[in-house]
């Protein structure tokens, strides 16, 4: 019954209202990210909202939908640290490859 | 037999290994992602000979295929929610569903790819074709591997042998399944979005 109960417990935090309100969020995000794409706003204002939208997406999926934010503080640690290393190697390629450039 | 068969994966963490060992491998696969959507930015606008993603990109209908793989997120909850209130009902139809969505992401993918192939975008045509065919390509390759399991679920369903008892099993196959929908997420936006 151990199982049951975990699994209870996991959907407790989040019932079918709480899934349709992280979808219509997401879908809503992702309308704004394709209409602020054809409007044609300065590009690095448009890279900036489009990187926290898509954060902001990443972040609900991942907390609600995988249901991360009501796991296990092991699990967030197993998830988040490579997430963290991906990142930190992603960027130090972009900055040795020149595509990002600190100063002049 | 079955909650013996549930319970035993619990270990002294007090976590079930199964969950355990697929959110170990979530973050090697966001390692494997970060590594290749990197090749492809540090590689973005070398290319020496087009096709070049501008011309070649068609937002639209990504963006309609990027819709349904949020919506077969949503449908995977609703499935594993349904196996946990004993919905066998509910859970069959959501599992489906979720496989559905995965197969339609699929074939948006087949009619990009050849579409592309048809304008001259090969696998070697240019940096830009062979970084955007590895990175589309091995997701996709995930999203069929998550359509596979999803749809053996569902027969396991239809057959009988897969019940409430086994919704531990469904919620891990859900994490891979929304992993797929986080990895997109990041791909429509980096690669066809900051075109």
């Amino acid at each position: 019954m151990a199982a049951d109960e975990h699994q209870a417990d996991a959907q407790a935090h989040a019932n079918t209202a709480t899934y349709l309100t992280i979808f219509a969020i997401l879908f809503v995000i992702t309308v704004v990210e394709v209409g602020i794409f054809y409007v044609g706003i300065p590009r690095p204002v448009l890279v900036s909202v489009l990187i926290v939208l898509s954060a902001a997406k990443f972040v609900l999926v991942v907390g609600y939908f995988m249901h991360l934010k009501f796991d296990s503080p092991v699990l967030r640690l197993l998830f988040a640290g490579p997430v963290f290393i991906a990142l930190a190697i992603g960027l130090a390629l972009l900055f040795l490859f020149g595509v990002f450039r600190l100063g002049v | 037999m079955s909650d013996h068969a549930t319970t035993q994966h619990y270990t002294s963490t007090g976590l079930d290994s199964r969950k355990l060992a697929m959110w170990a491998f979530i973050g090697s696969e966001c390692m494997l992602f970060g590594a290749l959507i990197s090749g492809y930015l540090v590689y973005k606008g070398r290319s020496v000979v087009g096709p070049t993603p501008e011309e070649i990109l068609n937002i639209p209908v990504t963006t309609v295929s990027t819709f349904v793989l949020l919506s077969s997120s949503l449908f995977m909850v609703l499935a594993l929610a349904g196996l946990v209130e004993r919905n066998m009902a509910k859970a069959k139809l959501w599992t489906f569903m979720t496989g559905l969505g995965g197969l339609v992401f699929l074939g948006f993918q087949y009619y990009e790819f050849s579409s592309f192939v048809h304008e001259g975008l090969g696998l070697t045509t240019n940096l830009f074709a062979s970084t955007f065919y590895t990175l589309t390509g091995t997701h996709g390759a995930h999203v069929a591997i998550g359509v596979t399991i999803l749809l053996t679920c569902w027969v396991q369903m239809l057959r009988g042998k897969f019940g409430p008892e086994k919704a531990p099993v469904l919620e891990v196959a859900g994490l891979y399944w929304h992993f797929v929908d986080v990895i997109w997420i990041v791909i429509f936006t980096l690669i066809y979005l900051l075109t």
